[in-house]
């Protein structure tokens, strides 16, 4: 430290930029090597399948001339790694093959319904932050209390749950039973030519459009699927708010406001709250990684034309294109995710920070 | 008697154990009296003793076969008691099917855990004790495994090598080795400066013999935690993947394909789907509430969190 103060402002200055480039080119070299790795593991799935690719396009009674030029053509006689320099162009250049299902490109296919599971995994997020925060900090604040008790049986149960089949039977009880919500689907086949999708998110199409039936009836189909996903996003976020909110209690700047007479609600929303903000953001972000993840499952049980749905029925037909494609899709997510909410954690705390 | 027992508790706790085995023991009743103080993890306990009891003696506990159902009777059976959980579309009863799936469920736990964990293992503790170059890219290649979406990579693989338990097994462990190299690599870190590690390198020890005989060993009691914690994930996927059809095929009992083959019947038939569900949670439970139990007993610091 007393060296650094006797340094010229400039040359400080100078180290702090190059430090920070640094840190920027490490980072940079961690996203590049982690998608590399993703690709390397679709490739080499896409290599191991059984099925021969040149054969499932020119058919097994083609002539051997005909395979062995379509071989050619499609690249299979060369070396591995100019195959997997020749995938990798293709995929960053967004070129994830045909689907042999629906005779799209896959890429078209994805675009088309991937909007459906961001929208069902926000609308779980943030049903999980807006109950799982307040019921975290009450766990925290009242340890031992029914609030407390609350977060460590739903976290239990919702590590333990089988996320297809609580749908299951939610759908018997709020849909056939209660008859509270909508079934599966997204929207009722009754707007299919009244309403016109803009963004693709639906919720917000409906309010673009002013349509405030559809509004009911998509929010109707929506809240059942993003109820379940909200509730295993819940169960992750207030257990560690909990976590997080213990540790910032304990902190002797918890004790000095309580000398200053700042009042108790001030202290816990206030100041511990705000503290523990910044792992939360981290802890937010990973859990609407974990739903893109989970919508597989639930929009498989829900009928919800979304990416897991697009994945899981392209599994069922061998459709391996569709296939990785939508796993480097929900995979890059998921990484994007994962990094960002590291980066941002550090640009949120001033203790990482660079100095 | 009381006398016996009070002079036992004593030989158990002696500050001075006169040999290995006493010293070995004593550390074993600590940790015994830590863990039965806490009535959740025995609860789990009880619950995994119960599961390997049931898949044991499936063959003298279940009332029916599991495979061959009466059809022309007993179709759709709502529970009664001749069919405790009553039967499913075949005509099988469901109870039975849940006892013979006991067996599928442990046997995917037990080589999820036999194959991922000595990799995680192999990985952590090599890239922790050599350092330097190896460390650095053993751990960038488990970064990026760590990155990945768990369930929809274990898919692809399964598409890829066609489904079955056995791959759906192959690809549950090649995606979740990486916390455990995480673990390891770091009870590696802690230790590899001591004086023990110094005092067997002085007598000539090799590297890979400080690592089997004296690093692994460390890593065991902290890894047996993470995998007990991961088991209840483990049979999630598992479930998962046999309610996708790409795990065990019919007319294995598995209990996520149970369940998918009950969704046809969910709204008048519920309980064909509800039973297997519900067995799924109760095991997932217990092998949380026991990982967390001897996480506690084990790892005091991380107590109460």
């Amino acid at each position: 430290m007393s060296t650094a103060d006797t340094q010229k402002p400039a040359r400080r200055a100078n180290r702090r930029a190059s430090a920070i480039i640094g840190a920027i080119a490490s980072f940079l070299v961690v996203v590049a090597t982690t998608y590399l790795g993703l690709l390397a593991v679709t490739f080499f799935i896409g290599r191991v399948v059984p099925i021969d690719p040149v054969l499932a396009i020119v058919g097994d009674r083609a002539p051997a001339h005909v395979v062995e030029r379509t071989r050619e053509a499609m690249g299979f006689n060369l070396p591995y790694y100019q195959q997997f320099y020749l995938y990798v162009k293709g995929v960053l250049s967004g070129d994830f093959g045909t689907s042999v299902l629906t005779t799209n490109p896959v890429m078209a296919d994805i675009r088309r319904v991937f909007p459906a599971t961001m929208e069902l995994a926000t609308v779980g997020t943030i049903i999980g932050a807006a109950l799982g925060i307040p019921l975290g900090v009450l766990a925290a604040v009242k340890r031992g209390s029914v609030a407390d008790q609350i977060v460590r049986v739903v976290g239990l149960v919702g590590y333990s749950v089988p996320i297809f089949w609580l749908g299951l039977i939610a759908l018997l009880v709020f849909y056939a039973r209660l008859g509270w919500t909508s079934g599966p689907g997204r929207i009722d086949v009754v707007f299919e030519y009244t309403f016109t999708p803009v963004t693709g998110f639906y919720l917000l199409d409906a309010v673009i459009n002013r349509d405030w039936a559809a509004f009911k009836d998509i929010f109707s189909h929506i809240i059942l699927p993003a109820s379940l996903l909200g509730y295993f996003s819940l169960a992750y976020i207030s257990r560690m708010t909990r976590s997080f909110m213990l540790n910032e209690l304990s902190q002797e700047y918890i004790v000095a406001a309580r000398a200053k007479g700042l009042s108790e609600s001030r202290i816990i929303w206030g100041h511990a709250l705000r503290n523990a903000a910044v792992p939360l953001v981290t802890v937010i972000a990973l859990s609407y990684a974990g739903l893109l993840e989970g919508s597989v499952l639930t929009e498989t049980v829900f009928a919800w034309p979304g990416l897991g749905l697009y994945i899981t029925n392209s599994l069922q037909n061998a459709d391996m294109n569709a296939v990785l494609g939508g796993t480097i899709v929900i995979g890059s997510v998921f990484i994007g995710i994962n990094l960002l909410s590291d980066l941002l954690y550090r640009m949120l705390d001033p203790r990482t920070r660079i100095r | 008697m009381s006398d016996t027992a009070m002079t036992r508790r004593e030989w158990l706790l002696t500050d001075r154990p006169q040999s290995r085995t006493q010293a070995r023991l004593g550390r074993a009743y600590v940790t015994w009296r830590r863990f039965t103080a806490n009535k959740l993890a025995v609860i789990g306990l009880v619950i995994i003793l119960g599961l390997l009891f049931v898949a044991a003696f499936a063959p003298l506990l279940a009332p029916k076969s599991p495979y061959i159902g009466d059809l022309k009777n007993a179709r759709l059976m709502a529970p009664s008691a001749e069919f405790w959980l009553g039967t499913d579309d075949q005509g099988r009863d469901i109870l039975s099917r849940l006892i013979y799936g006991s067996r599928l469920t442990l046997q995917v736990v037990f080589l999820v855990a036999v194959i991922a964990a000595p990799i995680g293992l192999l990985v952590g503790t090599v890239s922790g004790y050599a350092g330097g170059w190896v460390d650095a890219v053993l751990m960038r290649i488990t970064d990026i495994f760590l990155a990945f979406p768990k369930l929809v990579l274990a898919l692809a693989f399964v598409a890829a090598l066609g489904p079955g338990i056995e791959n759906a097994i192959i690809a549950i462990a090649l995606t979740s080795w990486p916390p455990y190299a995480r673990i390891a690599r770091a009870e590696t870190l802690t230790v590899r400066r001591s004086d023990y590690i110094s005092a067997v390198k002085l007598m000539g020890a090799s590297p890979m013999r400080i690592v089997l005989r004296h690093i692994m060993p460390l890593c065991i009691s902290s890894l047996i935690v993470r995998v007990t914690l991961d088991m209840a994930g483990i049979i999630l996927t598992a479930a998962g993947l046999g309610f996708l059809g790409l795990g065990a095929q019919p007319p294995l009992p598995e209990w996520g394909a149970m369940i998918a083959s009950g969704r046809r019947f969910i709204l008048d038939q519920w309980w064909v789907a509800a039973a297997p569900g519900v067995a799924i949670l109760i095991v997932s439970l217990g092998f949380n509430l026991l990982g967390d139990g001897l996480r506690d007993a084990l790892d005091p610091r991380s107590a109460g969190q």
